[in-house]
């Protein structure tokens, strides 16, 4: 039953309206996500992904087309979204961080407890529970997010650039974590990022999108066998010859985009 | 090229060891500045004022201020001066903080409420309650309930002010983390709102007790035959001016007292603030 559709998306557009200029921030978008699929929507920023996301995520209501989630169990929460570096709440604890979709829906307490001790140990936070976020690095308050997202267990996981505020070395080792968790619960997650070579690591699918109004103008299809590592996927040339096709395609998004200010940038490659 | 050669110690533990005795000497340092401003100022006084170079008669030395203070503790009824200003102070803080909190959290969540409120407040926070004392005693008598009222008068705006900031100065991200975690009104309110704007209400409420301070004595002043401020009204009146200084030096002792509580409460009620 892994090939039936999780989340499906049809001709959603989102303006944010102004007196004077509105903005069409996402237009005619259209893409299905099977269950247990992980896919990325990768764009320049400012293309309208993070808009998508927050549509799905029910924070905001799209102004044209619907979308669809397929909620299959109903004692699990359809989507939890995991958020950019400041989405742990500072006047919890660690712990109570992670325990807070859990506790939201008031799932009964010894559940709550094992699912919040198990996240805990698995992101490598345990000694740190007790702890505020304020006393944590930028690494581990991420990790502090993923494990809460996990824990509260939904159906479908949304990333909004979780990954985008670290430095290079964390960003590699929580991308490695994340894979290694997700490979374990399968969930269903749709991942936005602006870098390529996450995309690459994580996903399935990739969806490209252009900027103004944003709109999904290609889809790439990753099949590289699982577990990955980073370093297999780096040392692979065919990842290699995707890493330039995608970043020739976003190049073009970008620089069309530019409207005349883009000369200089067209052949460059890296 | 030239080359610079820094050379620490041949036993760095020896040599950090002595770095930190000498920081420790400079905080002690610091510290008897600190302690030693104001009693070269009290020693200044009490010379100044016994070679009559300032007039000891609106200045009386500071060791007499303490005799006196002993002498009204033991003979008069300075405790009972004290203790109904304590009750005042207190009474009226409580009054003025408390509707404060409330208005301020609501002002803060709910859109309606702020268009509603937000002007009124900030078009009755700059009338100092004191010039409605003649009204606040016409209604409620020469009571200890009209100096409390008073006081909660001057009180509830800053802290309803601050509370309100304090809520609307939550980051818009944890109000999405609580909707996408589905949380609940009252989750939203006890989890996100409250502890989120504590930080800037506990300011609010640090700056209502030291003008509750201000207000019981001008108060007590105006309408009352006991308490501190009455107690330096009187003196200053029959130019016991050693008893007004005794009243002074109490209000200052107060609001020192106050502060370090405040301050002590505030570091228990918001744990994650470093």
């Amino acid at each position: 039953m892994s090939s039936d559709i999780k989340i499906r998306v049809h001709q959603l557009s989102k303006i944010f309206f102004r007196k004077n200029s509105s903005v069409h921030a996402i237009r005619d978008i259209n893409f299905e996500v099977k269950n247990g699929e992980f896919v990325c929507l990768l764009g320049p920023s400012g293309c309208g992904k993070t808009t998508l996301l927050r549509i799905l995520a029910g924070l905001e209501k799209p102004s044209g087309g619907s979308y669809e989630m397929i909620h299959g169990d109903r004692n699990k929460p359809l989507q939890s979204m995991i958020f950019q570096e400041k989405g742990v709440i500072p006047w919890m604890t660690v712990e109570e961080n992670v325990a807070f979709g859990l506790r939201m829906r008031h799932a009964p307490k010894n559940e709550t407890k094992e699912r919040t001790d198990y996240y805990l140990k698995k992101v490598g936070l345990w000694e740190f529970r007790k702890l505020y976020p304020s006393e944590i690095s930028g690494g581990m308050k991420q990790r502090a997010s993923i494990a809460r997202a996990f824990a509260n267990d939904p159906e479908i996981l949304l990333m909004d650039e979780p990954f985008a505020a670290l430095d290079e070395q964390n960003k590699y080792i929580l991308q490695e974590e994340l894979l290694s968790i997700w490979e374990e619960t399968k969930k269903t997650v749709l991942f936005i990022t602006h870098s390529i070579d996450e995309a690459l690591l994580l996903s399935d699918r990739i969806l490209l999108m252009s900027a103004q109004p944003g709109t999904i103008v290609r889809e790439k299809i990753i099949d590289l066998p699982r577990p990955r590592k980073i370093a297999s996927v780096r040392s692979n040339p065919k990842m290699g010859q995707e890493f330039v096709d995608i970043w020739n395609h976003l190049q073009e998004a970008v620089s069309g985009n530019l409207r005349g200010a883009s000369t200089g940038l067209s052949n460059q490659v890296y | 090229m030239e080359k610079e050669v820094i050379l620490a110690a041949s036993q760095p533990i020896a040599y950090e060891r002595k770095k930190w005795e000498k920081s420790q000497k400079k905080q002690n340092y610091y510290r008897t500045l600190t302690l030693f401003s104001p009693i070269t100022i009290l020693a200044l006084w009490e010379v100044l004022s016994r070679t009559a170079l300032i007039d000891p008669r609106f200045f009386p030395p500071p060791s007499t201020i303490i005799v006196e203070f002993v002498h009204l503790a033991v003979n008069g009824n300075l405790s009972s001066h004290v203790m109904i200003s304590l009750y005042r102070i207190l009474g009226g803080f409580f009054l003025g903080v408390i509707p404060g909190i409330l208005l301020g959290l609501l002002i803060g969540m709910y859109k309606p409420v702020r268009y509603t409120f937000q002007p009124l407040v900030m078009a009755l926070m700059p009338i100092p309650t004191l010039a409605l004392m003649p009204i606040i005693i016409i209604i409620f008598g020469i009571t200890d309930f009209s100096k409390m009222v008073t006081i909660a008068g001057s009180v509830f705006f800053p802290v309803c002010i601050n509370t309100a900031a304090g809520v609307s100065n939550i980051d818009p991200i944890f109000v999405d983390v609580a909707k996408n975690y589905g949380a609940k009104s009252k989750d939203y309110f006890f989890k996100i709102a409250l502890p989120g704007s504590l930080p800037v209400m506990m300011e609010g409420i640090q700056m209502g007790q030291a003008i509750a301070l201000l207000t019981i004595v001008a108060a007590e002043m105006i309408g009352a035959n006991s308490g501190i401020g009455y107690l330096i009204w009187m003196d200053y009146k029959a130019f016991i001016l050693k008893g007004m200084y005794v009243g002074l030096v109490i209000i200052s002792f107060f609001g020192y007292f106050f502060s370090i509580l405040l301050r002590f409460l505030q570091r228990r009620l918001i744990p994650w603030q470093k």
